[in-house]
C-alpha cells in the first residue's frame, strides 16, 4: 500500500463503517453497527500509529500529498489533501485512539438505547470529521472538518431529541460555534485576499511579506492585515474551543450522552481550536497584538471558567467547566508562543479529561442517570476500578509531580512566566491561581463522589422512575467495556507527560510543524533549567504551582471530608459571590436578553411592519388600488376571467411557434 | 444522435408537444396521463445531458446553435444557442422535469392531465428561456412561462390563490414591460433582435442606465430582490408542492440569468455605475430577510424568505466583479464571484426544490404548514427526518453540501471588494442556521407533538426516490463542484473581458 492510499484509508474507514452503521442499520442490526464502527475505527488508529511510526523511526519527512481538486476557480486551487508531519500524526493518534475507546465504552453506556445504530454511526462520522481536519493541507478541508464535527457535535447533544432541553442544548451548541465560524470564515477570506492561495505552505511561505501591510477597515483605524487574519482565525478558535465569551455552549452540551462528552466535548473537537492555532503559527507568530489578545482570552477562561465549576452540582458539568478552564490553559499557552506546549496539554489533557468523563459516566449508569453529586458518596466500595482510574484522572488533572498533566501544564505556567508579551503578568496570576482552583473543584468532585457516606437508598419497589436519591437497584461496577477503556486511558494518563516531555517540549519534535521567532521563544528559556522528567518533578516541590495545589487539596478535604457543614455555611456567608457562581456570571441571561430578544424582536419589526405594511400594504396593494380606481373595467376582467385569458394566450403562442416550427 | 440534430429546439418543443398529448389523455385517464408525462420528462432529460457531454468547455462561443429567421418584417429570428451560463440551468430545468412529475404522481387526484400538461409545458417553455438568443424569442417564452404557473396556482393552489396570483401577476408584468421598453429600444438603435449582437453595440452612458433599470425592473421581481420580494411567500404558500418546486428552483433563476445574459453585458458601463445599488439591495436581503425568516410561522414562507436571502447571494456574486477590479490589481475575485452566484443558483434549485417537496410530504399527511402543529416528526419518519436535517443543514450552507459552495465562493469575493460586503453576507452563516435548524428544532425534534403527528407514517418509496435523488445531488456538488464550475469557466471569464471594457468608448470612437 501506497502512503497516499494508507493515508486516504485513515479518514475514509470511519466514514464507510458510519455509513454502514447509518443507512443499513436495519440490516446490520445492533451488534453489526458497533462491530463495523470498531473495525473502522480501530484499523483506522492502527494506520496513524504506523505513520507515527514511519514519521519517528523511518524518517519520513513532512508529506504534502493531494488527493483531489475540489474546485478550480478565478486561478486559485482548491484541493482536498493532506498535510502529514509530527503535529498531525500526533492528532491522528491522539483522535483515533480516544474515539477507540469511546467506541468499545459505548457498547456498555448506550447497550439499552433504541438509537444504539444512530450513535456508532454519529461517532464514525466524528472519527472521520475530525481526522480530516487536523490531517488537513488546506484552509478549505480545514473550513469543511471543522464545521463537519460541529454537525456532528449538534446531532450529538440533541441525541435524544425528545428532551426539549438536550435539543436546546445542541442548537445552541451549533449558532455560537457557527458566531465564531462567521470570523473564521472572514479570516479564510482574509488569506485569500493577502495570499492568493488556500494552501498552507503556500500561505505560510507567503506570510513575512505582508508584515507591515495595513488596512483600515474602520476609516481612520489602521490594522495590520496580519493582525486581522490571525484574530478572525481566532474567533473561530474561540467558538470551537470554547473560549471566553464564545464558551457558553460547553456546559450545556452535557445533554448528550457522556461518551460524546468524552470524545467530542473534552478530547478532541474543542482541542480543534488549540490545533489550529498551532497549525497557523507561522502566520500568529507575525503579530504581537493577535498573539496578546489570545493569551488574555485564554488566561480569562482558566480561571474563571474554573471558578465556575466550584459551585456546580452535576458532575458532569464540573468536568465541563474544568474542561473549560483547561482549555484556557492550552490558550495561554498559544499566547506566549508556546504552541508546543499548548499541544502537549493537548494531548495529557485528551487522555486524562476523558477518563475522567468516562468514570463520571460508569458513576452515571451504576447510579440509574442520575448526575446530580449531592445523590452520591461512598461509592468507592462498590466501584473500585472506577474510583481509582477517576483518582488517576484526578491527579493529572490538577498536575501532581509524576502525572501526565504535571508536566503540561507546568511547562505552560513556566511559559507564561518567562514571556514578556504584553499582559503576560495578568495572564501567570490567572493561571497560578487557577491551579488551586482545579484541585479545588477536583477533590470536591472525588470526595462527593466517591467518599464519604452514600447520599442515596436503595428501595426495591421504588418504580422505574424513582425520586431523587433513591435507587432501584444498589450501584455496582461497571461491566468490561466500561472499566478496561477507563483503565486504557488511565495508563497514559500517568506515564504520557514523564515520557513524551523532553521531545515535544525541548528537543524541537515538533520543529517541523510549528514555527516560533527566536525572539518569543519562551520554551527555550525554560528548557534551560530542564533536567529530566525525574528532576523536574523533584524540582517542582520548590514551586509555587505545587503548593497551591495542596492547598487546594487541604481547602477541599476541609470543606468536604471533615467539616461537611462548612460548604453551606460559606455559600451563606457570601450569598452574592456563590449566586454569581451559581449563576455562571449571568452570562446566559445577558445573552439571552441581548441577541435572542432583541433577534426576535427585529424579525418581527421588519416583517410586520416594514414587509406587510410599508411594502406590501403601501406600495404594492396601494398601487393595486390606485390601477383599479382609475379602470374598473380592466380590473373586473383582469380578476374574472384569467385562467380563459391565460388559456388564449398560451394556445395563440402555441399555434404561431407550432406552425412556424412544422413549416 | 448527429451533431447536426437540433437538440436545443428538442428540449423546448418535446415538452410542449408532449403537454398537448397528455391533455388529449384526458380528464378520466389519470394513470395514463401520469405515465405519458413520466416518459416524456425522462426523456427530455436524458436527452438533455448530451449537452454537458457533448458541450466544449474550452470555449464561450455559443453552441449547439440554431438560426432561423422567425417573423422577417421585425428582424425577429428563431435564435437558439448555449454557453456556460446556460447548459447547468437547462440540465436543472430538465431535471426537475422528470421529478415534479413523480412528486406529484398519486398526490394530485384533480384534472391530472391538466396538472401534468402544465408542468411539461412549463418545462419547454423554461428551456426557451434559457436557449433563446434573440431577444423577442426570449420575451415570448419569459412571458408564456408565467401562464401555466398561474394555472397550477389557480388551480391547484390554497385557500387564498386569487390574492396570491393577482399579486404575482402584477408584480411580473409590472417589470416586464419595463424591460419590453428596454428591449424595444435596442431593436430600433440597433436594428437587430439578436441578444449577441446587443453585447457589442456602443451606447452612452445615460442611455445604459435607462435600459439597465428597465432590465433590473423584469429582473429584479423575478429573482426576487430586496424590496421587491412580497409576491413571493404569498404565491409560494397557495402553490400546490409542484408549483412551490418550480417556482423556488428555477423560476427565480430566471431573474439571475437575465442579470448576466441582458444587465452586465448589454449595459456594462450602467452596471458598473449602479453596482453600489444592486450590492446594497443584495446585502438588505441576505441580512434583513435573514430576520424575516426567523419569525415565519408558516414552513413555506420560511422556506420563502430564506430562498430571497440566498437570492442576494446571487446578485451580490454577479455585481461584486467592479468593486474586486478596483480593490485589487489582480482582479482575483471577480470570476469567484460570477461562479459562485450561478454555483448558488443549481444549488439552490437542489436545496429550495427538496425543501419544498419535504414541506408538501408533510402536508400531504397532515394538511397544515404550520410549524406548531408539529413536533417530534423524527419518532414516526426516522428516514425523512434524516434528509430533512440534511437539505435544512445545507440550507444553513453546511461545507460537504452545495448550499456551502456557493456561499463561500461569493464570500470569498466579497471580501476581495470590501471587508464589510464580506462581513455582511457571511452574517448569514449565523442567521441561515438559525432560521434553518430552529424550524428543525420545532418540527423534526422534541415529543411527539399531537395525534396528527402520532398518526404519521415514514416517507413511501417514491417520496424517497425524489427526495434521496436531490440528496445525492446536494451532496455531489458539495464534496466535487469541479464539474460544474468547469462548465463555466470560458464563459465567465469572457464576460468579465467584456464589462470591463466601456461601451461609451466606442461610442465616442464613431
Amino acid at each position: 500500500m501506497s502512503l497516499k492510499t494508507i493515508l486516504i484509508l485513515i479518514p475514509l474507514l470511519p466514514l464507510l463503517a458510519a455509513a454502514v452503521a447509518g443507512l443499513l442499520r436495519n440490516q446490520v442490526g445492533r451488534a453489526g453497527s458497533h462491530w463495523v464502527t470498531i473495525l473502522g475505527v480501530a484499523i483506522s488508529f492502527a494506520l496513524s500509529v504506523y505513520v507515527l511510526y514511519l514519521q519517528m523511526y523511518q524518517g519520513l519527512g513532512t508529506q504534502n500529498i493531494s488527493v483531489y481538486t475540489w474546485m478550480v476557480a478565478d486561478g486559485i486551487k482548491f484541493e482536498i489533501g493532506f498535510l502529514i508531519d509530527h503535529l498531525s500524526s500526533l492528532m491522528m493518534v491522539v483522535v483515533s485512539f480516544i474515539s477507540f475507546m469511546v467506541h468499545i465504552y459505548t457498547i456498555g453506556y448506550m447497550a439499552d438505547d433504541p438509537g444504539y445504530q444512530r450513535f456508532f454511526s454519529y461517532i464514525a462520522l466524528f472519527t472521520f470529521s475530525m481526522l480530516m481536519l487536523v490531517m488537513s493541507n488546506n484552509f478549505l478541508q480545514l473550513f469543511f472538518g471543522w464545521e463537519a464535527v460541529g454537525l456532528v457535535s449538534y446531532l450529538l447533544i440533541g441525541f435524544w431529541f425528545d428532551r426539549e432541553s438536550a435539543v436546546y442544548a445542541g442548537l445552541k451548541a451549533f449558532l455560537v460555534n457557527r458566531v465564531g465560524d462567521f470570523g473564521f470564515l472572514l479570516g479564510i477570506a482574509a488569506v485569500l485576499y493577502c495570499f492568493g492561495s488556500m494552501d498552507y505552505f503556500e500561505v505560510f511561505a507567503a506570510a513575512p511579506g505582508i508584515e507591515g501591510q495595513s488596512v483600515s477597515i474602520i476609516p481612520g483605524v489602521e490594522w495590520q492585515w496580519i493582525t486581522v487574519i490571525c484574530i478572525c482565525l481566532f474567533i473561530g478558535a474561540m467558538g470551537k474551543s470554547a473560549q471566553a465569551p464564545l464558551h457558553v455552549w460547553l456546559p450545556d452540551s452535557m445533554e448528550g450522552p457522556t461518551p460524546i462528552s468524552a470524545l467530542i466535548h473534552a478530547a478532541t473537537m474543542v482541542t480543534a481550536g488549540i490545533f489550529m492555532v498551532a497549525r497557523m503559527s507561522p502566520l500568529f507568530e507575525l503579530s504581537e497584538a493577535a498573539l496578546s489578545f489570545v493569551m488574555l482570552i485564554g488566561a480569562l477562561t482558566a480561571f474563571f471558567m474554573g471558578l465556575v465549576g466550584i459551585v456546580q452540582n452535576d458532575i458532569k458539568r464540573v468536568i465541563a467547566y474544568s474542561t473549560l478552564s483547561q482549555l484556557g490553559y492550552m490558550t495561554v499557552a498559544l499566547g506566549v508562543s508556546a504552541y508546543s506546549a499548548a499541544i502537549f496539554h493537548l494531548g495529557t489533557h485528551a487522555f486524562f479529561k476523558a477518563l475522567l468523563f468516562l468514570g463520571a459516566g460508569s458513576v452515571i449508569i451504576a447510579l440509574h442517570h442520575q448526575q446530580d453529586m449531592r445523590y452520591m458518596g461512598g461509592l468507592r466500595k462498590q466501584m473500585p476500578i472506577t474510583w481509582i482510574t477517576a483518582w488517576v484522572g484526578t491527579l493529572a488533572l490538577i498536575g501532581f509531580p509524576f502525572f501526565a498533566g504535571f508536566y503540561s501544564k507546568d511547562a505552560i505556567i513556566e511559559a507564561v512566566h518567562a514571556s514578556s508579551r504584553w499582559g503576560a503578568g495578568v495572564a501567570y496570576w490567572a493561571v497560578l491561581l487557577g491551579v488551586i482552583v482545579t484541585s479545588f473543584y477536583s477533590f470536591r468532585l472525588l470526595y462527593l463522589t466517591f467518599h464519604g457516606k452514600p447520599r442515596y437508598t436503595v428501595d426495591v419497589g421504588a418504580g422505574h422512575h424513582p425520586p431523587d436519591g433513591v435507587l432501584q437497584h444498589a450501584p455496582k461496577e461497571s461491566p468490561l467495556v466500561v472499566t478496561v477503556p477507563l483503565i486504557l486511558l488511565a495508563i497514559p494518563s500517568i506515564v504520557i507527560g514523564y515520557l513524551t516531555i523532553d521531545p515535544v517540549l525541548f528537543t524541537g519534535w515538533l520543529s517541523d510543524s510549528i514555527t516560533v521567532l527566536p525572539q518569543n521563544d519562551v520554551l527555550a528559556a525554560v528548557g534551560e533549567h530542564f533536567h529530566g522528567p525525574t528532576a523536574m518533578a523533584q524540582h517542582a516541590l520548590q514551586t509555587a504551582p505545587f503548593w497551591l495545589m495542596l492547598g487546594g487539596f487541604v481547602l477541599a478535604t476541609l470543606v468536604y471530608m471533615v467539616r461537611p457543614a462548612l460548604a453551606g455555611t460559606l455559600a451563606q456567608r457570601f450569598p452574592r459571590l456563590h449566586a454569581l457562581l451559581e449563576n455562571k456570571f449571568y452570562v446566559d441571561e445577558l445573552y439571552q436578553k441581548l441577541f435572542i430578544g432583541n433577534t426576535l424582536r427585529i424579525g418581527n419589526g421588519l416583517w410586520k411592519k416594514a414587509d406587510a405594511g410599508l411594502i406590501d400594504g403601501w406600495l404594492v396593494n396601494g398601487s393595486a388600488k390606485l390601477v383599479g380606481s382609475l379602470s374598473a373595467r380592466v380590473r373586473t376582467w383582469q380578476s374574472g376571467f384569467l385562467f380563459q385569458y391565460a388559456f388564449a394566450m398560451i394556445i395563440g403562442l402555441i399555434g404561431i411557434l407550432a406552425i412556424w416550427v412544422m413549416l | 444522435m448527429t451533431s447536426n440534430w437540433p437538440i436545443l429546439s428538442t428540449l423546448i418543443w418535446l415538452p410542449i408537444f408532449g403537454a398537448v398529448v397528455v391533455l388529449a389523455a384526458g380528464e378520466h385517464r389519470a394513470a395514463l396521463s401520469r405515465v405519458l408525462a413520466l416518459i416524456v420528462a425522462g426523456l427530455t432529460f436524458l436527452l438533455s445531458i448530451s449537452l454537458f457531454t457533448g458541450f466544449d468547455t474550452s470555449t464561450a462561443a455559443m453552441q449547439f446553435s440554431e438560426l432561423k429567421p422567425w417573423i422577417e418584417t421585425f428582424h425577429i429570428n428563431y435564435a437558439l444557442g448555449v454557453d456556460g451560463f446556460s447548459v447547468p440551468l437547462i440540465l436543472l430545468t430538465t431535471f426537475f422535469g422528470v421529478l415534479v412529475v413523480i412528486a406529484g404522481w398519486e398526490v394530485i387526484t384533480d384534472k391530472v392531465h391538466q396538472y401534468m400538461a402544465c408542468f411539461l409545458l412549463m418545462e419547454g417553455l423554461m428551456v426557451g428561456v434559457f436557449a433563446a438568443l434573440d431577444a423577442m424569442l426570449f420575451y415570448a417564452f419569459f412571458e408564456a412561462m408565467l401562464i401555466p404557473m398561474f394555472l397550477v396556482i389557480g388551480i391547484w393552489g390554497g385557500p387564498n390563490k386569487v390574492y396570491a396570483t393577482i399579486k404575482f401577476f402584477l408584480y411580473t408584468f409590472l417589470g416586464s414591460v419595463f424591460m419590453l421598453i428596454s428591449l424595444i429600444y435596442l431593436y430600433l438603435q440597433s436594428g437587430t433582435w439578436s441578444i449577441l449582437e446587443w453585447h457589442q453595440f456602443p451606447l452612452a452612458l445615460n442611455v445604459q442606465k435607462w435600459l439597465f433599470l428597465g432590465f433590473l425592473a423584469a429582473f429584479s421581481v423575478k429573482i426576487p430582490m430586496w424590496p421587491v420580494h412580497t409576491w413571493l411567500p404569498d404565491a409560494h404558500v397557495e402553490a400546490p408542492t409542484g408549483g412551490s418546486v418550480i417556482l423556488a428552483a428555477i423560476m427565480l433563476k430566471i431573474g439571475g440569468y437575465g442579470f448576466i445574459r441582458f444587465s452586465l453585458p448589454v449595459t456594462p458601463d450602467a452596471a458598473a455605475a449602479l453596482d453600489w445599488l444592486i450590492i446594497a439591495l443584495s446585502l438588505i436581503a441576505v441580512v434583513y430577510i435573514g430576520f424575516v425568516a426567523l419569525v415565519q410561522e408558516d414552513m413555506k414562507k420560511l422556506i420563502a424568505y430564506s430562498s430571497i436571502s440566498h437570492m442576494g447571494f446571487v446578485t451580490l456574486g454577479m455585481f461584486i466583479a467592479f468593486g474586486v477590479f478596483q480593490n485589487t490589481d489582480s482582479g482575483r475575485g471577480a470570476a469567484l464571484g460570477v461562479e459562485g452566484a450561478m454555483v448558488q443558483m443549481i444549488s439552490h434549485g437542489f436545496i429550495s426544490g427538496a425543501l419544498f417537496l419535504c414541506v408538501g410530504v408533510l402536508y400531504d399527511r397532515v394538511h397544515s404548514r404550520m410549524i406548531k402543529d408539529y413536533g417530534g416528526v423524527a419518532h414516526k419518519m426516522p428516514w425523512f427526518a434524516a434528509l430533512a436535517v440534511l437539505f435544512f443543514m445545507a440550507n444553513s450552507g453546511l461545507p460537504g453540501t452545495s448550499g456551502f459552495v456557493g456561499e463561500f465562493m461569493v464570500i470569498l469575493a466579497a471580501f476581495q471588494a470590501n471587508f464589510w460586503y464580506a462581513f455582511l453576507a457571511a452574517l448569514t452563516l449565523i442567521l441561515g442556521a438559525a432560521y434553518s435548524l430552529w424550524l428543525v428544532k420545532r418540527v423534526i425534534f422534541g415529543k411527539v407533538a399531537n395525534n396528527d403527528v402520532a398518526m404519521l407514517e415514514d416517507i413511501n418509496a417514491r417520496e424517497a426516490l425524489v427526495l434521496g435523488v436531490l440528496a445525492v445531488a446536494v451532496l455531489l456538488v458539495g464534496l466535487w463542484p469541479a464539474p460544474l464550475v468547469d462548465l463555466m469557466h470560458a464563459s465567465v471569464d469572457s464576460l468579465l473581458q467584456h464589462i470591463q471594457q466601456p461601451k461609451t468608448v466606442l461610442l465616442g470612437g464613431q
